[in-house]
């Protein structure tokens, strides 16, 4: 499927901000065999007094600017073209739970996508016993660790309400849980706490969903914002899968990849003075169309 | 020290001393007889009397008071600054086991290094198995965005210290690895000076090899890391609520670096720039003394207030050095020791030359029966930890508390996060307790240096003394004791200055570059202490009068009222709280530019701080309060003495100047306004000549009872005396032409058109028109240059 993806950050100021350095992680990323970037460019308003891009840990691609003093109004636009290939697996070579530890124990490799890096908690997916119960009993009936994650993921979404006002960026994982509503954000971080309960890698994904479904799908929930979901490692055969439990499905054509992390920190659009600077409102749209 | 007052004394200081059984002892050997190398130590502490052993350690003691030595000790939710828990018995070590202390651990810092290296560059450790990939992936010390990064100059270890422990067999261990920023060194110097007073008359021909070189060499290895034309070196520090900031400072004022916060730093186009009140600077070699993860709140630990955004892109366009990279506390976890003895071979070639305390990580198997089948010996730990041993905060289980079946739980559920170390037992050294040498116990940190010729050991460094005989007693929060340790040769050894020595290049440090914040701090400074003054001499005189007049001055003293509210003051105690609120600010701001600031004047702002606190408890109105009061003034002019006479004129001191001036002449201002009012009480011009301490002056000038013409005149005008307001504002005016940018050529800063305005308005005022409005509309002049300053210069 081919997407031609706008994304739109705007800030605004009640007072002048001071000069600020700025970390964006809005581009699509490339993935050899799953998606490929034909085209993209940010382009920030106003023009920041530096810019330059370089790769994290993760291997998502980060703009760096520092933005001039005094200003009232700051926008991010991002313009693209992706490729996104259908990821066919349908076969289930995932491994048993003791599979799973044997396979990681094998693993000896701490690149960017190692299994190891998403097994303990992070700064914002620290361990919630309450969500390590909800999984343990959600996947009692699952045999293998994709069914683990689809359990788990089916669970979540009958039991979380999606409510786009519920929640903020800060909100604790373990209070979302609680509230028992939230937004992708929230659904994916709580989904990956309980992966990690379990011993199951699981990693934070920031990306895009399509805005208008394919005729006759229904419209799917988060499709105007910034999207996210989750990525389990589920054995050395089967590897990486990815879930979206805000919708309840696995990740497939409709999801376009921005960034992979432990948790939002990892990932986040904007990372820098912005988001402390006093008094400011925000606005963000996104519009993923199919051209095909 | 005279033979025959030892053998007259007999061996009474070690009489009694008893080494434990089965723990060897420093200072006696296994038949009980003093090693040759304490010998004369302890004929020294044998031949002196009881009182002059006294009055020589405390010689010791004021040394450490008067510099104001502390650290600070978290607890119950507050911290304190505690005074320098010193032992009076230096720790004797002979230099040829120094020399092998040395070799081994110069061997052990290459290992850390190439483990450091392989850890933020290739993983080819974890790749091949030999390292397990969940020590480093879950380790939240592996600092992930500084994978890849390549240190400026090659070498990511610069400055590291080794926890040693003597074992049962008399061999030492290393019981932990330093390598994140440690802490120590300049209290290794400072109980150094300290221990030589107490000694003086041993220490200077006793082989005591020097320390002064080991910085030196730092120093100047430091220096030579720079690249940068007019780049420079600094130290990174937490700030003054850091439990080791006193050493920060100590260091950076002893090297000669500038002392900074995260906060004075930016980063512009990748390179880190200091705020200083000349502009912004470049420094391109950090020596930092904060943990890692808190350099960068916007790639590293997003909840730090202490660091410096875009730290991180510095590094990795390589315009900073720093000491030591970023990410090396991940080399302090403690399950690594369990790793390398078998890495040392292949990464530098032979095999430990001193063992590290026998560590398991109990992620494997054969660790984990290893620990079941002796859990006598064996103390459970967080893998990760990086706590050193004996760290209060560290959570340990001893295995033989759990039953077997618990251990077995444990073991086979949290193996991987679980580190089993040998229970550690340690070798005594004497303690002075009573008078009497008891034995107990120590660890030693070294400190090594990188240096052109490779790592340079400091031949000395600090012991570390239990306050009891078990091992955990020498940590410090539970009351052990810090002991100088004396690398003892058997020839006289050189005295070593901090000069460079010929013929080494001289590269001055660059010059000018105050930071912006030292200046705000030593700008408020002046302030404080000068508004402490204006309360001091306010409440004397009120006092005088009421001791003078009684009950019967009630209406006098209430003229008093509009510059007691003036002044914040709600009561007229003799000293009021808002005094106390002066002085604690003023300590506040000195705190912050320890390393400005000379330790003299430090001392003799805390002693007035004191004087003040206790005053407040225990003095009455009327004559004892204004006795007080002038004992306080005294104080207060001491302290401006040791400034003023001191202080070289850099442009720190400008500041501190120009606050000093500038509260004066505010004070001033509004002291007249008030008490010049035509319907100011009677005795109000006498009483404004008295605390504009002019009263001699007035009498020799005009020979006649005050009018409002001669206190304006004295008190405005006249630029001779030292109290008027032209004088602070010549003065003002003196130190603002001289700031940073002031004065280009006759091109002068918004600052220095104020300053030079007010100047002249002031210069050619006649008396008659400065009336009570015009003196508050002046007082709005002056408090209007601080706002001018503070956004030229400190923001």
């Amino acid at each position: 499927m081919l997407y031609r993806l706008r994304l739109s950050i705007g800030y605004d100021f009640a007072r002048p901000t001071g000069a600020g350095r700025q970390l964006l992680r809005i581009s699509p990323a490339d993935l050899p065999g799953l998606q490929e970037v034909q085209q993209a460019s940010i382009t920030i308003t106003p023009k920041p007094t530096e810019r330059s891009t370089f790769t994290d840990f993760f291997g998502n691609e980060v703009t760096q600017l520092v933005l001039p003093a005094g200003l009232t109004q700051v926008r991010f636009d991002m313009a693209g073209r992706v490729l996104r290939l259908e990821d066919e697996t349908e076969l289930d070579l995932s491994a048993t739970l003791d599979g799973l530890r044997a396979d990681l124990n094998e693993v000896t490799d701490l690149g960017p996508h190692s299994p190891h890096h998403f097994l303990r908690p992070s700064p914002r997916i620290p361990q919630v016993g309450p969500i390590a119960d909800f999984a343990r009993k959600a996947c009692t009936a699952a045999a293998t660790m994709r069914e683990a994650v689809e359990c788990l993921g089916l669970a979540l979404h009958d039991y979380m309400r999606f409510d786009a006002r519920a929640t903020e960026v800060d909100t604790p994982v373990a209070a979302a849980f609680a509230g028992r509503h939230g937004v992708c954000q929230d659904f994916s971080q709580i989904m990956v706490s309980g992966l990690r309960s379990f011993g199951i890698p699981a990693a934070y994904v920031s990306g895009f969903l399509r805005t208008v479904p394919p005729p006759g799908k229904p419209r799917l929930e988060g499709a105007d914002a910034m999207h996210a979901w989750v990525r389990a490692w589920t054995g050395a055969e089967a590897g990486w899968c990815e879930y979206d439990p805000t919708n309840a499905c696995f990740v497939g054509a409709d999801h376009v990849t921005i960034g992979y992390g432990r948790d939002y920190g990892d990932v986040a659009p904007v990372t820098g003075s912005m988001r402390l600077a006093g008094g400011q409102s925000t606005s963000h749209s996104v519009d993923i169309l199919a051209e095909d | 020290m005279g033979g025959e007052g030892a053998i007259a004394t007999g061996r009474r200081r070690v009489a009694g001393y008893r080494p434990l059984p089965g723990v060897p002892d420093e200072m006696l050997d296994k038949n009980g007889q003093v090693r040759p190398l304490w010998r004369n130590l302890v004929a020294h502490l044998d031949a002196l009397s009881d009182e002059d052993l006294t009055r020589d350690l405390a010689r010791a003691d004021r040394y450490l008071l008067d510099s104001g030595v502390f650290y600070r000790q978290y607890g119950e939710g507050q911290s304190t600054e505690r005074p320098w828990p010193l032992s009076h018995i230096p720790v004797l070590l002979a230099e040829d086991d120094w020399a092998r202390i040395g070799r081994a651990l110069t061997q052990r810092a290459d290992l850390l290094e190439a483990v450091m290296a392989d850890l933020y560059g290739p993983n080819e450790l974890v790749a091949s198995g030999r390292l397990p990939a969940t020590l480093v992936a879950g380790n939240p010390e592996w600092l992930r965005p500084m994978v890849g990064i390549k240190p400026r100059g090659g070498h990511f270890l610069h400055f590291l210290a080794f926890e040693l422990g003597r074992g049962p067999d008399g061999q030492w261990w290393v019981l932990a690895d330093r390598t994140q920023a440690p802490s120590g060194a300049g209290y290794a110097l400072e109980n150094r000076v300290a221990i030589s007073r107490a000694y003086s008359e041993l220490y200077p021909d006793g082989n005591v090899h020097r320390l002064a070189g080991f910085f030196r060499d730092f120093r100047d290895a430091l220096q030579a890391q720079s690249r940068e034309r007019d780049g420079r070196v600094a130290i990174l520090t937490p700030g003054p609520m850091n439990e080791t900031y006193y050493e920060h400072a100590y260091i950076a004022r002893y090297l000669g670096f500038t002392l900074l916060e995260g906060d004075d730093l930016g980063v512009s186009n990748d390179r880190l720039m200091v705020r200083t009140v000349q502009g912004m600077r470049q420094v391109d070699v950090l020596w930092r003394r904060l943990d890692g993860q808190y350099a960068d709140p916007l790639e590293l630990n997003p909840a730090s207030r202490i660091g410096t955004p875009g730290m991180v892109a510095a590094l990795r366009s390589g315009a900073v050095a720093m000491v030591n990279s970023l990410g090396s506390g991940v080399l302090e976890t403690r399950a690594l020791m369990a790793f390398l003895p078998q890495l040392a071979p292949d990464l530098v070639g032979a095999p430990l030359a001193m063992p590290n305390i026998a560590t398991w990580w109990c992620g494997t198997e054969t660790a984990r029966a290893a620990v079941r089948s002796s859990p006598r010996r064996m103390v459970l730990a967080d893998a990760l930890t990086t706590h050193p041993p004996f760290d209060p905060a560290d959570d340990l289980t001893r295995a033989v508390t759990l039953s077997p079946q618990e251990l077995d739980r444990r073991l086979s559920r949290q193996g991987g996060d679980l580190v089993a170390q040998e229970a550690v037992t340690l070798s005594t050294t004497p303690a002075l307790v009573e008078g009497k040498l008891v034995p107990r116990p120590m660890t030693l940190r070294v400190y090594l240096a990188r240096t052109a010729d490779g790592w340079a050991v400091m031949p000395g460094g600090f012991a570390r003394i239990g306050s009891a005989s078990e091992a955990s007693a020498v940590a410090m929060q539970k009351g052990g004791a810090a002991a100088d340790v004396w690398v003892v040769g058997r020839d006289p050894v050189p005295v070593i200055t901090l000069a460079r020595q010929a013929g080494s290049a001289d590269k001055r440090q660059a010059a000018g570059g105050l930071p912006a914040r030292a200046a705000d701090n030593l700008f408020w400074l002046g302030r404080y202490a000068e508004r402490a003054e204006g309360i001091v001499r306010l409440m004397r005189a009120y006092h005088t009068r009421m001791a003078e007049a009684g009950a019967a001055g009630a209406p006098l003293l209430a003229g008093f009222d509009p510059l007691l509210r003036q002044m914040g003051i709600d009561t007229p105690d003799p000293i009021p709280q808002k005094l106390l609120d002066n002085l604690a600010a003023a300590i506040g701001s000195a705190s912050s530019v320890r390393d400005r600031f000379s330790p003299d004047a430090w001392s003799a702002l805390h002693d007035i701080d004191r004087s003040a606190r206790r005053m407040a408890r225990t003095v009455s109105p009327g004559d004892d309060a204004a006795r007080a009061l002038s004992a306080l003034l005294r104080k207060l002019a001491g302290i401006s003495g040791l400034v003023h006479e001191n202080m070289y004129r850099f442009v720190g001191w400008r500041f501190l100047t120009i606050g000093r001036l500038h509260e004066r002449a505010m004070g001033m201002a509004a002291l007249l306004a008030v008490l010049c009012d035509p319907d100011a009480p009677e005795g109000a011009l006498d009483l404004a000549i008295e605390v504009g301490d002019s009263v001699l002056t007035h009498r020799r000038r005009f020979a006649l009872n005050a009018s409002r013409a001669s206190v304006i005149d004295l008190l405005v005008l006249d630029p001779l005396n030292p109290r008027a307001l032209r004088h602070q504002i010549d003065g003002l005016r003196e130190q603002v032409d001289m700031l940073p940018a002031a004065n280009d050529h006759g091109a002068l800063s918004p600052l220095a058109r104020d300053a030079l305005r007010l100047h002249t308005d002031l210069a050619t005022a006649e008396p008659e028109t400065l009336t009570t409005e015009a003196l508050w509309a002046l007082r709005g002049r002056i408090a209007s240059l601080s706002d001018v300053l503070t956004t030229t210069y400190f923001h």
